[in-house]
């Protein structure tokens, strides 16, 4: 049986421990706070070795190649069948609405527009983060683990320049030419859904979309894909150089490149929409467009 | 940046010493304090128990490892705050056999090979062929290896090739990262050979990190043994053994024999202690 005096003790050893549970939980949020900024950080100097390198010397074209067919051709089935269908959902979604106030010839305008300024570049961006950024955050991450990095800056190549700089150039260029296709593939599957299944008047359907979407909007879908490109390339060759040790270490790196790009990826969609918009709302005011 | 002409109390010309080297990662120390000094053309076999820090410190002598503390000198020159561009140049006077031997897994083994010299640029493409096929002869291997990709290889046919990469480019320093670990005694005994044969034919300066016995003995002109920081007193070195093979046979020092002789001792029980 227990004496008073060990109650006691008891009782101060848990407030002993209560305190040590807020000190401990205060200690883990700084030390979140202050891994976050430093992984900013890292890859902000990361990425500006890379641009330095993008910029400085031309990629070797066995390297470039490579990755083009790696990111480009073998990404260009899954974004094609991704596009065909964000169309024709699109349709099936905005047909009831539509029908009901008898606009169902504006179905192509709504469908257009959503696809070339918003869900083409996103939703391939997306697609892209999954198949594209955790394939390069696994293969650099094994490159890692296997001292496969090591045995480069060994033997006199810069890591950066031979890993890194191929990939941004790719994903840079082919993820815009990819939303192209995402594009296309979107209007295309979003016209046969509603022509062929829909019965909607095709005349007047492309009359709509035509009236309704410039070039403005579809050059502000592909520039705003510029920059996913950017972003997917380079967060993922960074989880993957910074991956952690063993399988669990690339599985992790694999995760977080497709986690933090698609968070990226959204921040991107607002501030350089916002900043487009701004831009084109000041060079050519309402009512007027650019091209 | 620091520079000095180096020797050793015997005078023979140093091409590698180590000054009051201390690694750290994160919270935990690797190395602290290690002094050692290479003299050219020697052999030195780094010894120890696993986790003691010997790649770690096999690594810091190219620069890939950056110490919080100490100094690395290569031909005289400090490898530690040496300017990227400066370093890179030195790095390639250095071969590096690593663990599992860092083949390049998209490219084939005439590519691996052939990937110090293409970097090196000093080479046609006619002469990178010569070369390659001449290392990997020199290594042991047939010439319609040159297509294989490093997955269709067995574990000694890559070390092979990672050697036959290593001195591609005919290094100053051969660096070999646990040579034979992973194989069975005969390819095991086999590259330890070429070793040998690598050190009468191109004359390098060698450090072999190792935890196998029969590497060192074989290939060593010196063995350094280090162990692991935290089962040392603060004011202890971390190097406890430095001196021939046939010295290390005699030592009196209780890690050092027990080592040697690949004896549990009392491990069994430091181990469930420290759980």
């Amino acid at each position: 049986m227990h004496s008073r005096s060990d109650w006691n003790r008891t009782r101060r050893a848990g407030r002993r421990g209560l305190g040590d549970a807020l000190f401990d939980m205060v200690a883990d949020w700084g030390q979140l706070i202050v891994e976050a900024a430093t992984n900013v950080g890292h890859l902000a100097l990361f990425s500006w070795n890379a641009l330095s390198w993008l910029v400085s010397r031309v990629p070797q074209r066995d390297t470039l190649l490579s990755s083009f067919y790696q990111i480009g051709v073998r990404s260009l089935p899954v974004v094609a069948l991704t596009g065909t269908f964000i169309g024709m959902v699109l349709a099936v979604q905005s047909y009831y609405q539509f029908s009901d106030l008898g606009l169902e010839t504006r179905l192509g305008a709504v469908i257009n527009m959503s696809l070339v300024r918003e869900l083409g570049p996103v939703l391939a961006a997306t697609m892209l983060a999954g198949r594209v950024g955790s394939a390069m955050a696994a293969e650099l991450g094994t490159m890692r683990v296997t001292e496969q990095i090591d045995a480069l800056t060994c033997m006199g190549a810069n890591p950066i320049y031979f890993l890194v700089v191929p990939r941004v150039l790719a994903c840079v260029i082919l993820i815009p030419s990819l939303t192209i296709m995402a594009d296309f593939m979107g209007v295309v599957g979003g016209m046969a859904y509603s022509v062929c299944v829909l019965n909607i008047d095709k005349f007047h359907y492309w009359q709509n979309a035509k009236d309704f979407v410039s070039s403005w909007d579809v050059f502000y879908g592909v520039l705003k894909s510029v920059f996913f490109g950017a972003a997917i390339a380079l967060v993922s060759c960074h989880r993957g150089f910074c991956c952690g040790v063993g399988a669990e270490g690339v599985g992790r790196a694999a995760t977080a490149a497709f986690v933090i790009s698609f968070v990226l990826i959204l921040m991107l969609d607002l501030s350089v929409g916002i900043t487009l918009d701004t831009f084109h709302n000041y060079f050519w005011p309402e009512g007027t467009r650019m091209f | 940046m620091q520079s000095t002409h180096l020797t050793n109390s015997a005078g023979a010309q140093l091409l590698i010493e180590v000054r009051d080297l201390g690694v750290r990662f994160a919270t935990q120390t690797v190395l602290r304090g290690i002094n050692l000094a290479i003299p050219t053309g020697q052999t030195v076999a780094l010894i120890g128990e696993s986790g003691c820090g010997k790649t770690v410190l096999l690594k810091s002598l190219i620069g890939l490892i950056k110490p919080y503390q100490g100094a690395t000198f290569f031909a005289g020159q400090n490898l530690v705050n040496m300017p990227e561009k400066q370093l890179t140049a030195q790095r390639k006077r250095f071969g590096f056999l690593f663990q599992n031997a860092a083949l390049f897994d998209s490219m084939t083994v005439g590519q691996n090979v052939a990937f110090p010299l293409r970097q090196a640029r000093t080479h046609v493409p006619e002469a990178i062929r010569q070369v390659v096929l001449s290392k990997l002869a020199e290594v042991g291997l047939p010439d319609e290896v040159i297509n294989k990709k490093p997955v269709e290889l067995s574990g000694g046919m890559r070390k092979r090739v990672g050697l036959a990469r290593a001195l591609a480019s005919n290094p100053e320093v051969l660096l070999y990262d646990e040579p034979t670990t992973g194989l069975d005694p005969i390819v095991s005994d086999v590259i330890n050979e070429l070793i040998l044969r690598t050190r009468r034919h191109h004359t390098a300066t060698s450090v072999v990190v190792t935890h196998d016995m029969r590497t060192a003995r074989k290939v060593a002109d010196r063995v350094v043994m280090i162990f692991p920081l935290e089962r040392l007193a603060d004011d202890e070195s971390q190097i406890i053994f430095d001196g021939t093979p046939a010295e290390l046979e005699r030592s009196q020092d209780r890690r050092v024999s027990q080592f040697v002789r690949g004896e549990a001792g009392d491990r069994l029980m430091e181990m469930r202690e420290n759980l």
